[in-house]
């Protein structure tokens, strides 16, 4: 284990001298934009930029990727083209254009004209579909293509040698593979353990590298994947699924009307059930969210301290920066931490869900059945 | 707040791509590497009972061999024992008959003894009867050598006669 920590530390090194950079970077793109409209830094709007999925992915200074514009309207059709065309919500394009939140808007002006002086269609707006490729779809993009290549190619190495010691990356991920296996899913589902081993592989090899993704503040890295709502609401939806899917009748027994109980007692508990079947996901993706996006937003924060000292003073800038940096690199660890420990729980917390809507024996009524079933799992 | 609202775009990529992932992964990562360490961990609990077995056999020639080793020694002993009984045999054998043997030789020189004891005896009493018969032949003469003598001895050899 000793061996395996030391290049993860030595890549958060790597890692935090091109956060600064680029953090720098942003600010001070943040800066030159408040000389020109507003005349201040203004810390909050910039650490929501970063934290806020964008329609552009910025590099540094003023260079950036633009990225397409997907948006189906029932009115309008389908219009794809490049956000360039917005230049960062100043014009209009195709009748679309950004708000000061980054979201495409319908305007009633189809053709290109200055974002300042077009009037926003609401009715359009509303029935907008934007499926846009924006920063965090490329970033899911990226992630998907590195867990195929990674999996893929360990896969590879079992087939090409099997019932044989683990080398390389085969080497790397086994203990993992089999820390979800033996850890998570085993002993939080049980026996039927097995049918929902690729799925809980999944979310915890998926939340994992995109945790470590938003750390690495460098392109392809850095955008706040699994500090999305949406992508938390997803993964937190997909489990609820499998839990309802897999459900059997023990499950739901407890559930509409839990044994031993009084039946005016039931008339309280089955709602707070029925609440709890839904409520459970639903703290899977406030967790991950919170969490990650915390980590993102106390980063930015200490970049924001430089910069807010910085305008009284540059001296002042300077002697902040030096404390920021330590406190940088202390989060920066602290989210490596963080990053496992959220895909860890995550993981963790489905495979509990899991193995109590799929558990076979029922404590409280004792039934010939459950014997029977548990006796023939054992 | 826009950053509590989930966007439709990136839930719809999201959704599709995490089931393409998992679609993928599933069928050519999990299933294969779940397989093989399973087969692996199979093949390693084989070989561990395959040796436990091939330990307890050696164990089983061990045992064998000090049977073996223990029914030789015994057998060795049974036969040393039964030599050192036949040489004892033997020897009690041979000392027997030498004694008898002794015995029979003794007693034949014994009787041959007797047996020239007794002529020697007889032989000698032959003698002493001639010897007796000179010496009395000798001592009639010289007694007889004068008539006196000789009519004393005719005297007292019929005073012997007297009137019987």
């Amino acid at each position: 284990m000793r061996m395996k920590k030391s290049p993860i530390l030595l890549l958060l090194v790597f890692m935090t001298i091109p956060a600064l950079m680029n953090a720098q970077d942003s600010v001070v793109v943040n800066h030159s934009e408040a000389e020109v409209g507003l005349d201040k830094f203004d810390p909050g709007k910039m650490i929501i930029d970063h934290i806020s999925d964008a329609h552009s992915w910025h590099l540094w200074g003023h260079t950036e990727i633009p990225l397409p514009v997907i948006v189906y309207s029932k009115d309008r059709g389908l219009s794809v083209f490049s956000s360039s065309h917005f230049e960062h919500g100043h014009k209009t394009y195709n009748g679309y254009m950004l708000n000061e939140a980054n979201k495409i808007v319908a305007v009633n002006e189809l053709e290109e004209t200055d974002a300042h002086s077009a009037t926003i269609n609401e009715q359009i707006t509303e029935g907008i579909y934007d499926i846009s490729i924006t920063k965090n779809v490329i970033s899911l993009t990226v992630s998907i293509i590195l867990l195929l290549l990674i999996f893929g190619s360990v896969a590879k190495a079992y087939k090409a040698r099997p019932n044989q010691a683990p080398k390389g990356l085969q080497s790397w991920m086994e203990p993992l593979i089999l820390f979800v296996r033996d850890d998570i899913a085993k002993s939080s589902i049980g026996p039927k353990y097995q049918k929902y081993m690729p799925y809980i592989l999944t979310i915890f090899f998926f939340i994992w590298l995109n945790n470590l993704l938003g750390l690495i503040p460098v392109f392809p890295g850095g955008a706040n994947l699994t500090g999305n709502i949406a992508i938390t609401m997803s993964l937190a939806v997909m489990t609820l699924l499998v839990t309802v899917f897999s459900a059997n009748k023990h499950y739901w027994h407890h559930v509409f009307a839990m044994p031993g109980v009084p039946v005016w007692v039931l008339i309280i508990l089955t709602p707070i059930e029925i609440l709890g079947v839904f409520l459970r996901p639903f703290v899977l993706m406030i967790r991950l969210f919170a969490n990650i996006m915390a980590g993102h937003i106390i980063a930015l924060s200490f970049v924001a301290l430089i910069f807010i000292f910085g305008e009284m003073h540059a001296a002042v800038g300077a002697g902040i920066g030096v404390v920021s940096l330590l406190f940088m690199v202390f989060m920066a660890m602290l989210e490596l931490l963080v990053g496992f420990l959220q895909a860890y729980v995550f993981a963790l917390l489905s495979a509990i869900y899991i193995g109590a809507a799929v558990e076979e024996h029922d404590h409280d009524t004792h039934d010939y059945d459950a014997h029977v079933e548990e006796a023939l799992i054992v | 707040m826009e950053l509590v609202k989930p966007a439709f775009g990136l839930t719809f990529w999201m959704v599709l791509g995490f089931l393409i992932v998992l679609f993928l992964l599933t069928k050519f990562a999990w299933k294969p590497i779940l397989k093989a360490l399973h087969e692996r961990e199979n093949s390693i609990e084989d070989a561990l009972n395959a040796a436990k077995k091939a330990k307890a056999e050696i164990e089983g020639l061990k045992s064998d061999n000090e049977k073996l080793l223990a029914e030789a020694k015994q057998e060795r002993d049974q036969i040393l024992k039964e030599a050192r009984i036949t040489k004892d045999n033997i020897i009690n054998e041979a000392r027997n008959k030498a004694t008898a043997e002794a015995d029979r030789l003794l007693a034949l020189a014994r009787e041959g003894i007797h047996n020239e004891k007794m002529a020697a005896i007889t032989d000698l009493k032959n003698q002493v009867a001639l010897l007796s018969v000179e010496i009395a032949e000798k001592v009639m003469k010289q007694q007889l050598a004068n008539d006196d003598k000789q009519k004393a001895l005719v005297a007292d050899l019929l005073k012997d006669v007297k009137m019987n």
